[in-house]
């Protein structure tokens, strides 16, 4: 019975293959030539000479930006948050990010990653320059041309964070996981803690 | 097919990302120096007011406000 198993499927998979053959090779929207109608615009202009020709959605999409052949030498970087663009288009040697794997290193040439962040910190390295934020929660988006977008709810010089009150949220939270009942309770005590020990190794270290 | 790699402890506790992501970021709030914990708590704050529609009327708002009552 299971003989006939690839026979079966490979028939299907190739009558649908080519009776939409369209679906099964698609290219990005992005990397596909511009085909404006020519036609279209003719009769367009017999009929209405003073207005501009309709453009269509994919007139006004950038193309994709092409990935250089050499690997650049700066890491651009724009670091955003919800309410201000903290770095924009800024050309960087190495930026730090704390991902959920761990904190990874963002050189130029990097492989192209999306990476989501756990509390922590990010750091920017420029010449000696090294600027550190704790970052809340976020994503890092790593593009092919050495692009990083990197996005957080909320990110803070680390001299704007209190010490004491780290200590206090830490003890507050541990204590909390010790009596959560509900899953919920638990989780969000779960969260407290992790938040706050990050904070609290980022003070330190 | 098996689900794949284990969901992280706050899904399985029913929670979704923007919930945690919330969560994290008032923590790290809450725990700056004054004044940067007053204006970024100030610039958190909310007011809207929502209400459901059944059979073509409004039914009574649900308003969340963090504005100071004036």
């Amino acid at each position: 019975m299971l003989r006939q198993a690839s026979r079966l499927l490979s028939r299907s998979v190739t009558a649908a293959a080519s009776s939409k053959s369209a679906t099964t090779t698609r290219a990005f929207s992005t990397e596909l030539p511009s085909t404006i109608d020519s036609t279209f615009v003719e009769s367009w202009k017999k009929v209405a000479p003073n207005m501009d020709p309709p453009q269509t959605p994919s007139s006004f999409m950038k193309s994709r930006p092409s990935t250089a052949s050499s690997i650049p030498t700066k890491l651009t970087v724009n670091f955003v948050l919800p309410y201000a663009s903290e770095l924009s288009e800024k050309e960087v040697d190495m930026v730090i990010i704390p991902a959920t794997t761990g904190q990874m290193g963002v050189l130029p040439g990097h492989v192209p990653t999306i990476a989501e962040l756990k509390p922590g910190i990010m750091s920017v390295h420029e010449g000696t320059d090294i600027k550190k934020y704790f970052v809340s929660s976020g994503f890092a988006f790593l593009h092919a041309n050495s692009v990083a977008d990197i996005i957080a709810v909320e990110a803070v010089p680390l001299e704007n964070i209190d010490a004491s009150q780290v200590q206090k949220g830490l003890a507050e939270f541990t204590q909390k996981l010790a009596s959560a009942t509900t899953d919920l309770e638990k989780a969000e005590a779960q969260i407290g803690v992790e938040v706050h020990s990050a904070m609290n190794a980022a003070l330190s270290g | 097919m098996a689900s794949s790699a284990a969901v992280p402890f706050w899904r399985a506790a029913g929670m979704t990302y923007i919930t945690y992501s919330n969560i994290c970021a008032n923590l790290v709030r809450k725990c700056l120096k004054e004044p940067f914990k007053a204006e970024s708590i100030n610039r958190e704050k909310v007011h809207f007011s929502l209400s459901k529609w059944a059979d073509g009327k409004p039914q009574k708002p649900v308003l969340r406000s963090d504005a100071p009552e004036v």
